[in-house]
């Protein structure tokens, strides 16, 4: 156990830093510290040129192997491109649907063509994906999916295609991006987990309406989306119809991973506005401030080392249990740190800027951050997991349906 | 960057596991808490002379085994899990890392080799205030571990040519881990009329001088028995002074930092055992017709428990790998010139995170984080334990009171959560 990088390590940490500062300046100035969750709205269009700029250096995608064009770095090298493409504020990536869920699934479940066909344009940053999962009566409950697809002729009277009906709900970047991949039923009158299927499905269509959902921030990320006859080729599935559960539930395994050091050097930042701020005010002489910001300051230099635990563990896909605490763990924290914020920031922390509700960044976060807690598993949910897969207590009885 | 065990460290966690759940069971604990000593000398024997864990981060050149913290955190982590009664952690935690950090040459080759051995049991006593606020003693809170505490006065004795030739010791020192059964003292006392970092200087004692008086005193937490030494003009001669004598304060500090990370492992290691035993007493226990683990209202509170268990061991990991490089790094004069650290979370540090000297600038926050987090999880492990044990987690005859009470003393001992918060504020702000 050791915590020192080795040498050839730290020289890959000067060419990204080197290169960052290159290239993240000038007309991609005002990208730095923009996008990523509560912010998403900003600069989508610039943020996508960026993106394909850092293409074009190899910078996208840096954890791929080799032959599907990435970079195949260590996970110490990847630990260390996060931090640093954070440090230097680089922007959030629209792509990280498609780099982190749809390429690693299409690298372990898709087929040659399939390959061919959809990384390229995830790795050259010009095709964006978002994640069809959610629906108004499959939250925490994610097998309760009732959209469906039915796999017929088209109108031309020959290709076969998929037919899709049905809503998706909390849908991010919906409106960025240019597919997405859904679970949908496929076996008429199935339940559960069975008869889904995992489909890759263009936004681009008449049978698909995005609809944005405005949040308590004032501001839209979070999107419904409409199947009313919407198509997709048949070819466009991912295992066989019926492999949909199986699918979705290990891509939601490559989601935590090397990324969440950037998200914490994100959170970094914030931490380190706060304690700007309550130096300048004063706030950093109160006994209790002072407690409260030292303790966020723990809880963050903790889930660093819950997450190298994580990474140097064994990567043979079982879900460690410092996996398993992770994202209860940063929620609570991280909205704990919003609340932090606006204390620190005192009668202060109420004035906006006139104009469209104009929250300020640490305002934009407070409240921003109370979906942390519910989005992508709801930290009840995660308990449940943690008692049920990690302590090994007894499965909640199913109620009757 | 490999923040996983080698074979090696599985190696003695799981040696170590097995030979305390043999050797350190519940029977076992309460035999040896009961005895005036606080500890089973036979174990402590056989821990001595078969598994050397006293030795383990004494350097191979005294006789030790030359291993580092992360093995030592293994340790503590299991005899935390089960209660160990031993002065382990006085001897190893405390007076052999002041001996590392502030030990002259000859008291290092003097002192470790015995230790090393198993014939010598050893403590730290630096705490001068009682607390107890029967003396006028408001003043006195500060946590109990603060500069202030020493209050044990080292009046300086010269010879015709103003050289100093020893010390005369006087005054009472409290709290003492195991300090009425150690052989060798090592005590921190200050120059007259000095106060705060000034004039602090570290002394080894033999217990057996004359004019030291140990006294045990009774404790709730029966694991980890506290002893009282007063020292009546207790004459001490120069050579039994350690370095930077009259500013060995940053070496009493760094010591006590190091003290902490072994603390906060055995912590983690208690409040490990409380969820243990608590998933398999709710496993067991059945009411409304099914096992009460089943039951949301539980599963979510040991979820929470397990949260924070799995944290505290990220916290001691990473502690223990910032304390291993403190020590490999260690300069007493460096100790003593730069109180104050470099900002390690400056960027430009941050940038360099990787080089050795800033890991082991990391040691005050480290050790600070470790301590704080650990006190409050295994408090509230140990809580929980005895809630969800219902009825007989309150009885003598269980357990979860045993690491309850361990919880908080442990808590209390080396300064608590709100303490170490504070210092990590101080550094950070």
């Amino acid at each position: 156990m050791k915590l020192s990088f080795s040498s050839e390590d730290e020289q890959f940490r000067q060419e990204i830093a080197t290169w960052l500062q290159d290239n993240l300046c000038g007309k991609y100035e005002p990208l730095r510290f923009r996008g990523g969750p509560g912010d998403e709205h900003m600069f989508p269009e610039e943020r996508k040129r960026w993106e394909q700029h850092m293409a074009q250096a190899g910078w996208l995608c840096v954890g791929w192997p080799k032959e599907h064009g990435g970079r195949a770095l260590s996970i110490n090298q990847q630990v260390i491109f996060y931090e640093e493409y954070a440090r230097a504020g680089g922007p959030g990536l629209a792509g990280h649907i498609g780099a982190g869920l749809t390429g690693p699934t299409l690298i372990a479940f898709g087929t040659e063509e399939q390959k061919q066909r959809f990384l390229p344009g995830i790795i050259n940053g010009t095709e964006y994906w978002c994640q069809g999962y959610s629906e108004p009566s499959a939250g925490s409950d994610l097998a309760n999916v009732s959209t469906k697809a039915v796999l017929g002729t088209a109108a031309d009277g020959h290709t076969q295609q998929w037919r899709i009906n049905g809503q998706k709900v909390w849908t991010s970047l919906a409106h960025e991006s240019d597919w997405c991949f859904v679970i949908a039923r496929t076996e008429p009158g199935s339940q559960g987990h069975k008869g889904l299927s995992f489909l890759l499905v263009p936004m681009d269509q008449p049978g698909i309406e995005v609809r944005p959902i405005e949040q308590i921030t004032g501001t839209s990320e979070f999107n419904e989306v409409f199947f009313d006859d919407a198509v997709t080729d048949a070819n466009n599935i991912v295992g066989q119809p019926g492999d949909g559960w199986k699918i979705a539930m290990a891509l939601l395994g490559f989601e935590r991973g090397v990324s969440t050091l950037g998200q914490q050097m994100a959170f970094q930042n914030e931490l380190d506005e706060i304690i700007r701020i309550a130096k300048n005010n004063g706030a950093a002489e109160e006994p209790t401030i002072r407690q409260r910001i030292a303790d966020a300051w723990m809880g963050l230099r903790i889930m660093r080392y819950n997450s190298l635990r994580m990474l140097s563990g064994p990567q043979d896909g079982t879900l460690q249990k410092e996996a398993m605490i992770y994202k209860l763990f940063w929620t609570d924290w991280h909205s704990n740190l919003g609340k932090l914020a606006m204390d620190v920031l005192g009668p202060e922390s109420e004035i906006i800027e006139e104009g469209q509700y104009g929250l300020s960044r640490l305002q934009s976060m407070y409240l921003f951050s109370r979906s942390d807690t519910i989005y992508g598993g709801t930290n009840e949910i995660q308990r449940n997991i943690i008692a049920e897969r990690a302590l090994g207590m007894p499965k909640e009885p199913k109620g009757a349906v | 960057m490999e923040f996983v065990f080698t074979p090696e460290q599985q190696m003695i966690q799981d040696t170590a596991r097995q030979f305390l759940d043999a050797c350190s069971n519940s029977g076992h604990v309460r035999d040896a808490m009961t005895k005036t000593t606080g500890y089973d000398a036979e174990l402590w024997q056989k821990i001595c002379h078969e598994m050397y864990w006293q030795a383990i981060h004494i350097p191979e050149q005294y006789g030790g085994l030359g291993l580092g913290c992360v093995e030592m955190a293994i340790l503590f982590e299991q005899m935390g899990r089960r209660l160990l009664c031993s002065p382990y952690f006085s001897t190893v935690a405390l007076a052999t890392n002041a001996l590392l950090v502030a030990g002259t040459e000859a008291q290092k080759q003097h002192y470790l080799p015995r230790i090393a051995d198993g014939s010598l049991t050893a403590t730290l006593a630096y705490i001068g205030h009682a607390s107890h606020g029967d003396n006028n003693s408001k003043d006195r809170y500060h946590n109990g571990w603060h500069t202030d505490s020493v209050t044990v006065t080292a009046l300086p004795q010269f010879n015709q040519h103003t050289v100093i030739t020893g010390y005369t010791l006087s005054g009472t020192l409290h709290y003492v881990p195991h300090g009425h059964t150690a052989d060798l003292l090592v005590i921190a006392a200050r120059l007259p009329d000095s106060s705060g970092e000034e004039g602090v200087s570290l002394f080894l004692l033999p217990s057996h001088l004359q004019g030291v008086e140990v006294q045990w005193t009774p404790s709730m937490d029966q694991t980890r028995p506290l002893a009282q030494i007063t020292l009546n003009n207790v004459i001490i001669p120069a050579d039994n002074v350690m370095l930077q004598s009259e500013y060995a304060w940053p070496l009493l500090e760094k010591t006590l930092q190091l003290a902490c990370v072994a603390l906060a492992a055995e912590q983690m290691g208690g409040a490990q055992q409380a969820l243990d035993l608590t998933l398999e007493y709710t496993k067991e226990r059945k009411q409304f017709g099914r096992a009460i683990a089943s039951f949301q209202a539980i599963k979510h509170r040991m979820a929470d428990m397990m949260l924070q268990v799995e944290s505290a061991r990220s916290a001691v990991y990473y502690a223990a790998c910032i304390a291993d490089e403190a020590l490999q790094h260690h300069n007493p004069a460096a100790a003593t010139d730069n109180v104050s650290q470099n900002d390690p979370l400056s960027p430009g540090n941050a940038c360099h995170s990787s080089l050795d000297h800033s890991l082991a600038d990391e040691l005050p926050l480290a050790s600070s984080l470790a301590k704080a987090y650990c006190s409050d999880a295994y408090f509230h492990c140990a809580a929980e334990s005895i809630q969800l044990h219902g009825g007989v987690g309150f009885t003598w005859e269980y357990d979860p009171h045993l690491y309850f009470k361990r919880a908080k003393s442990s808590e209390t001992l080396l300064g608590n959560a709100s303490f170490h918060r504070e210092k990590i504020a101080q550094i950070i702000l």
